[in-house]
């Protein structure tokens, strides 16, 4: 699988990442190699294999729907980079 | 001999017995930390006037004493503690402070363990080298040009420089053992749910457990006893009854079955530990366990399938750092995207942002089959290979890491050769499995590790197993020349 710099720009934007040109072209050797090595898994027939999300035999984990303590505003803002009035503060969302 | 060679029953009798107290356990760690910290590099943030403020009270302490009562302990930084900074080695947290402890932070105080400080890592638990901590790398207590393996690489170089008594570390598919086999220490896997994650920077959630980092394997029994058990803070804990680990620690192995998997022992695994962990074998053997080459078919295909989960579990898990409610976030953004692409740009290194851009494109549109859906199924096969194997034994012995420690840099511009590293770790995170990792001896006099495999939940036999090599070897006293 070759991965070109389209593709990178394409990944990063989804990714919420802003790459620099030089990046770009580094990331897209080394994604192809990598997923070049990853072409391996196609060497396996998993036809009818369930997937494994994870090892447990846990599922959906309930409890009862009751009021209990929860973190403090003040407390949630500690590490805000910008806050205002008891909210994170960030740019205007509308243009 | 250092204060931190003593057996832990021996510490906490003199203890008792006031020919030793705990402000000079938490004096002699500090002490070697500035001495020995300024070559390793181990620490991120110390917190001395903690430690000595909890050494003082646990010497005025008259109630019951906890398992690990005034043991200086350090904690890997993906670890939150209350009001002591984290930041998982990376600028994007670089002024963190958690404001909760981490399920296993709150365990470790009420069984009244030390903290002195929290401990280098591969930025975001991403790598095995602990080149890719953001602040600065960690070397080898054995050879200062030379990597401590990753990524809880300032866990594994502290206890094995003598600074803790003990550590934590997390292990997502190697992160305990490979360190613990360059560092020549001790570090457990246990299996995937039996320590709470409530509290650990989420790397890749199907796979990230914690574990301790020790000298020896009573001592990895005693801090698992302390750390395990179900919290239901983190839905993915395991509800299950815990054993009493120490208790299993007979030195008896007679008639253990071992397997001994061939692919463990192929192309890439260097003659020289190979060699070591057949000597292992030999010990075994010479207790009375009885061993067989068994296969498990699906280990090469295993690290192709680790890196599309883990990156792709990754991806999604660093979504949250974008800048708005804590970390970096950049100055003077056009908008509310301009913020979160900047800020995550400037605050991730180059491996964590291979492994989002990695997994975003195995999670994308068009991918997902190919990639992350066929990765899952290849996993369901690894978990098989090791079920079945376990259908006829109790334990499979392996290397833990193909080499011993390589040299900084040596690495650092090639990814896959990186990630070929963990072909001995990574299957056993895949099946979820307890590994450990003990030290069996040096290759040119660099530690190599052995790694035990048990079945899920069956740390006991794990323990059990790496305790009886232990008393019949004297590998575990090595110490490195500081």
């Amino acid at each position: 699988m070759s991965i070109t710099v389209k593709d990178v720009e394409h990944v990063a934007n989804l990714a919420r990442l802003e790459l620099s040109e030089a990046e770009k072209d580094r990331l897209a050797g080394q994604l192809s190699t990598i997923l070049e090595y990853a072409d391996k898994l196609n060497e396996l027939d998993t036809n009818g294999i369930e997937p494994t999300s994870h090892v447990l035999p846990i599922y959906n984990v309930m409890r009862e729907d009751e009021v209990r303590p929860s973190l403090s505003a003040e407390k949630a803002l500690l590490n805000a980079p910008e806050e205002e009035d008891g909210h994170f503060r960030v740019p205007a969302v509308m243009e | 001999m250092s204060l931190f060679d003593m057996r832990l029953s021996d510490i906490h009798n003199r203890l008792h017995h006031k020919d030793l107290s705990v402000s000079e356990l938490v004096d002699a760690s500090l002490k070697q930390i500035g001495e020995t910290d300024g070559k390793i590099g181990a620490f991120l943030t110390m917190d001395e006037a903690g430690a000595k403020k909890q050494a003082g009270e646990l010497d005025a302490w008259t109630g019951e004493r906890g398992l690990l009562f005034g043991l200086p302990a350090g904690i890997k930084d993906n670890i939150v503690t209350e009001g002591l900074r984290t930041t998982c080695a990376s600028q994007f947290l670089a002024n963190y402070n958690p404001i909760y402890d981490a399920g296993v932070v709150t365990k470790l105080k009420s069984a009244q363990s030390v903290t002195v400080g929290k401990l280098n890592m591969d930025e975001f638990a991403m790598g095995g080298s602990n080149e890719n901590s953001s602040f600065h790398p960690v070397r080898n207590p054995w050879d200062t040009s030379r990597v401590p393996g990753g990524s809880s690489g300032g866990s594994a170089a502290s206890v094995a420089a003598g600074q803790v008594y003990f550590s934590l570390g997390s292990d997502t598919g190697g992160s305990i053992r490979q360190p613990a086999a360059y560092c020549g220490v001790v570090g457990l896997k246990p299996t995937y749910g039996l320590v709470s994650r409530y509290g650990l920077v989420a790397f890749a959630s199907s796979l990230d457990q914690i574990g301790p980092i020790t000298k020896n394997v009573e001592d990895a029994a005693y801090v698992l006893q302390a750390i395990a058990g179900h919290d239901e803070r983190d839905s993915t804990s395991a509800n299950v009854d815990i054993p009493d680990y120490a208790s299993s620690l007979t030195g008896d192995v007679k008639g253990l079955r071992i397997a001994v998997p061939k692919e463990y022992f192929g192309e890439g695994v260097d003659t020289q530990v190979k060699e070591r962990v057949l000597e292992a074998l030999k010990v075994y053997e010479s207790m009375g366990a009885v061993w067989e080459e068994v296969s498990l078919p699906h280990t090469e295909y295993a690290v192709a399938a680790y890196y599309l989960l883990a990156s792709s579990e990754a991806s999604s898990n660093l979504a949250r750092f974008d800048g708005v409610r804590y970390g970096v976030r950049s100055e003077n953004p056009a908008n509310l995207l301009d913020l979160y692409r900047r800020s995550r740009s400037d605050g991730f290194g180059a491996e964590v942002k291979r492994r989002i851009m990695l997994g975003t494109y195995a999670l994308s549109s068009g991918y997902y089959d190919a990639y992350y859906k066929k990765a899952q199924q290849v996993r369901t096969l690894v978990k098989r290979d090791f079920d079945q194997v376990f259908e006829r034994f109790d334990i499979i012995l392996a290397p833990t890491a193909p080499t011993t420690a390589f040299k900084l840099g040596e690495q650092a511009d090639d990814p896959l050769t990186m990630y070929m590293n963990d072909i001995c770790t990574i299957p056993a995170s895949l099946a979820g499995i307890p590994a450990i990792s003990i030290p069996c001896g040096l290759a040119e006099g660099l530690p190599v590790g052995l790694q035990i495999m048990g079945k899920p939940f069956d740390e006991a036999t794990v323990l059990r197993a790496a305790h009886a090599y232990e008393g019949n070897t004297e590998h575990h006293k090595l110490r490195p020349a500081l």
